[in-house]
């Protein structure tokens, strides 16, 4: 099947006043018969819960977090970008635009960025209305600092937690929905089934993670904010809860995929100490504005780094990409620091890990300014390792970190399965191959303030409200399956604790599903994966019982469905025979080892359909078209 | 190194926890102390039994989920540093650790170290927003505010929510947290329309909480891993008064709700 974006046509910069014009709408008045389900409380999710019951919808939002203030795009540090050109330094929306249609190697729909683009400075006004405090100079105005991937400042900041007060501006929001009365908001909350009537997305099945109740809520349509799938590798930057769990279950229920294979690895986070390490932890990419990346020239070189001299120091971004030097696109800087380890240059015991290197800055700017603008990010480092960045370089590596494949939704952000909404990075939509610094907050925000409150009007003006009620069939059925797959946890009382089988299945899905990725290795993936997923469900034991807070239970929920989810990534790279972005097949390269895209016959989404478990998923195409923008080798030298 | 750990064990809300003992061996010092918690739990689940239930997510201390007391202090002893991000090489072979939840009344334990601070969230709730339209708005750029005031705004905001400052507190007072959020947004020209609204509302849901009142011990700051400072509760105190000297009339909650429909 040909799927069809449904982008409006026309002039570029017009189709989405054009487009608004045209949706139809639900009367004040008509607007409280409607039930929206919101999953997820990020940014993506607490704000679209709130502008929807604002608007006066009736809102259930979920999360599986205790509060609603501490989804994971908390933990953003750098920036969120927007195209006001407040520096005067030639940005502009076009700008923008094409910046993230070349930062995503050409694999994302023109119109849906153009949009985000446009919106791109809504956001920033919202924000500042509600009361972030964005980093400011001295006669009162709005500050910018640059990010990868672009020669202009357009990243907006608040020190390094501009994550955390986006979200706290949402959550205040929400919160204040919720005083009104017209978002309910129900915490520690996991969604574990789709229900969908008639082929219409009508309601959501969950556990109450305090009581262990499984239940039900029907509504007139669902919108999806449940963030990426980075913790398929088990060691990433994801919070520990993050999961694939609400995103995958839809899938099962007939929901397209679309472009799992393209996964982000972070450049710049702290490498990995030992096996019993849970998380890795980001620095932000803002740090490459002044530190300078370095390896050794010579191989297994173990000098402390004060003891190298400059000249056996090899900054390898700057040598190899003079214009943008420090600041190459995230797949990019990658890449290099894993070939440079790969060559034995790489520094630390385990030899994975390279320089990031603050002395010209210190010596240049001064400690204290360097303090001001990274201090946190200097604590947090010192924190974790007991080294300080003031004195001695960092050491960094990169890590699985974001995920810009997820649920295929149209222009308006609905999925081929109808009321059924998705948001942020949940849904795959405007990244395409590789996501730019600075842009996760941008479309998280831009889908839930701006961007729903329309589409969602036009779905909902088309049907009745509460033509399905919880009374439904399928809402007993649905109950029914997940109460019968958690007892199945419980029974199978093996030898092997889930986190064990997350770990094994990190290390597949890293060693050959990862930075760097062969027919080879793919294929491999492709046996390890349904191998170790039989032995989970033969050997995993899971502790405690079904009506309890269980902990054990949740994770076992998740890490099956990583088990299952991995292969439709593996499966999905290993068709996708071109290098892109994010997607980086070692058959595929330049000769100076740059991603050879294959535009002739790739230049597609790939939206992959549930097929059963042990089968495999059927393949639909929908073709992307530049219009405004070349194909063009992207060339960041 | 080995480590001695009591752990606070609680079934469920209501129900009498104890403190029971478990041995951690093998401590690498470049473990975090919720990693060291992972291993002591794989052990208990393979042993079968119950593994200690704990709240955590980010794991980089800006969630704010974490929430134990380590021998007495909240997130530990390290200064302005979440119980995820403290390390085990602050601790040394044969030391015996304490790990409590925390413990206030407006924080009822749900099971083990895991606690109930939905408290937090209706003082928030309350009225500690402003009360923006989605769109609207004029540009970003259109409301000057000075660095100094953007930046100590910035300080408060900070908080995480985490609720260690209640933790500490002798009184179990979330004046530190309520603080934070009023002087965050006092701070700010935007703030102001509803500032004497909003710190009448905001203490009003602290007290119904079941929240203590500050007594000037200083504990909070001293667990606060954000660091946020006392002198945001003298802002509020300020705030409160500006508020009462004015009258209540324009702080009723009904004229929140009435301005919406």
């Amino acid at each position: 099947m040909i799927l069809n974006g449904k982008c409006p046509s026309g002039p570029l910069a017009q189709k989405w006043d054009k487009h608004c014009q045209k949706l139809k709408l639900v009367s004040p008045a008509n607007k409280r018969r409607y039930t929206i389900i919101v999953v997820g409380t990020g940014l993506a999710g607490a704000s679209a819960a709130a502008t929807l019951g604002e608007l006066g919808y009736n809102v259930e939002a979920f999360c599986y977090q205790d509060s609603a203030r501490r989804g994971h795009s908390i933990a953003a540090q750098g920036g969120i970008n927007a195209a006001k050109n407040y520096p005067n330094d030639g940005d502009g929306i076009f700008r923008l635009f094409h910046d993230t249609i070349k930062g995503g190697d050409f694999r994302a729909r023109e119109a849906n960025v153009y949009r985000l683009a446009t919106l791109s400075n809504n956001i920033i006004d919202q924000c500042v209305a509600q009361g972030v405090p964005f980093a400011r100079d001295y006669a009162g105005y709005l500050e910018n600092r640059s990010f990868g991937g672009a020669q202009v400042s357009r990243t907006f900041y608040a020190r390094g937690q501009t994550g955390q007060q986006l979200l706290i501006g949402a959550y205040s929001a929400l919160s204040r929905q919720i005083k009104a009365g017209t978002v309910r908001l129900h915490p520690r909350s996991e969604m574990l089934d789709l229900v969908v009537v008639w082929g219409k997305a009508k309601g959501i099945t969950v556990r109450d993670m305090v009581t262990g109740e499984i239940q039900s809520y029907s509504a007139d349509a669902v919108c999806l904010c449940t963030g990426g799938y980075s913790n398929v590798f088990c060691l990433s930057t994801n919070a520990m809860g993050a999961n694939v769990t609400a995103a995958y279950r839809a899938y099962k229920k007939g929901a397209f995929f679309a472009n799992p294979c393209y996964t982000q690895i972070h450049p710049t986070c702290i490498p990995v100490s030992g096996d019993y390490q849970s998380k890795l932890t980001l620095m932000s990419e803002s740090l490459r504005n002044d530190g300078r990346v370095w390896v050794t020239r010579k191989k297994g070189d173990k000098r402390p780094p004060h003891e190298i001299p400059e000249e056996e120091r090899d900054y390898y971004l700057e040598r190899k990409y003079p214009s943008f030097g420090n600041l190459a696109p995230r797949d990019i800087a990658s890449r290099s620091a894993k070939e440079v380890c790969d060559e034995g240059r790489g520094i630390g015991v385990s030899g994975y890990g390279v320089y990031l290197d603050f002395a010209d800055a210190v010596k240049r700017l001064g400690e204290n300014v360097i303090q001001q603008k990274y201090g946190n990010l200097f604590e947090m480092y010192e924190r974790i390792t007991g080294e300080n960045a003031y004195k001695q370089p960092m050491r960094i590596y990169p890590a699985p970190h974001y995920t810009m494949g997820g649920l295929w939704v149209d222009y308006n952000l609905e999925g081929n399965i109808r009321g059924l909404f998705v948001l942020g990075e949940a849904n795959f939509s405007d990244h395409g191959a590789n996501r730019l610094g600075a842009s996760a907050l941008m479309q998280g925000l831009a889908d839930g303030y701006f961007i729903i409150p329309y589409t969602i009007a036009d779905y909902l003006a088309q049907i009745q409200p509460g033509e399905v009620t919880q009374d439904h069939p399928e809402f007993k059925k649905s109950r029914e399956e997940i109460r019968v797959l958690i007892k199945r946890f419980l029974t199978i009382n093996g030898k092997k604790t889930v986190n064990e089988f997350h770990r094994e299945l990190g290390r597949i899905m890293w060693e050959n599903v990862g930075m760097a990725r062969s027919e080879e290795s793919l294929k491999k993936a492709l046996q390890l994966i349904p191998a170790l997923r039989a032995e989970f469900w033969e050997n995993v034991k899971v502790s405690g019982s079904i009506s309890d807070l269980n902990q054990e239970l949740e994770k076992a929920g998740r890490v099956a469905d990583f088990l299952e989810f991995g292969e439709l990534m593996a499966r999905d790279a290993l068709h996708r025979n071109e290098s892109c972005g994010g997607h980086f097949r070692v058959e595929y390269q330049m000769p100076d080892g740059e991603a050879k895209r294959d535009d002739e016959n790739l230049c597609y989404v790939a939206a992959w359909e549930f097929k059963g478990i042990d089968n495999e998923p059927d393949m639909h195409k929908e073709p992307l078209t530049f219009e405004n923008i070349a194909l063009s080798i992207r060339s960041y030298k | 190194m080995n480590l001695t750990l009591l752990v606070w064990r609680q079934k469920g809300p209501g129900e009498i926890g104890n403190l029971d003992q478990y041995e951690a061996r093998n401590v690498n010092p470049e473990m975090s102390f919720l990693e060291m918690l992972d291993v002591v739990n794989e052990d208990l689940v393979i042993s079968g039994k119950e593994p200690i239930a704990f709240d955590h997510d980010c794991r980089e201390g800006i969630c704010g989920t974490c929430s134990q007391v380590i021998n007495g202090i909240p997130h530990g002893p390290e200064e302005k540093t979440a119980l995820c991000q403290l390390h085990m090489r602050h601790f040394k072979d044969g030391d015996t650790i304490y790990i409590e939840p925390w413990r206030a009344r407006a924080f009822p334990v749900i099971k083990d170290l895991i606690v109930d601070r939905s408290s937090l969230d209706r003082i928030i709730q309350a009225g500690g927003y402003i009360s923006t339209h989605t769109g609207g708005i004029p540009d970003a750029n259109a409301i000057l505010i000075s660095k100094h005031d953007a930046d100590t705004a910035m300080d408060a905001a900070e908080c995480i929510g985490c609720g260690a400052c209640v933790a500490a507190c002798p009184n179990s007072s979330a004046m530190l947290f309520t603080a934070a959020k009023v002087a965050h947004l006092a701070m700010l020209p935007q703030g102001q329309v509803e500032a004497k609204m909003r710190v009448c509302l905001t203490t009003e849901a602290m007290i119904k909480e079941g929240f203590g009142n500050c007594t000037n011990h200083y504990e909070c700051q001293a667990a606060c891993p954000k660091g946020i400072k006392v002198s945001f509760i003298a802002k509020l105190n300020r705030e409160f008064i500006k508020a009462f000297r004015s009258g209540r009339a324009d702080a009723e909650p009904t004229s929140d709700v009435s301005a919406q429909e």
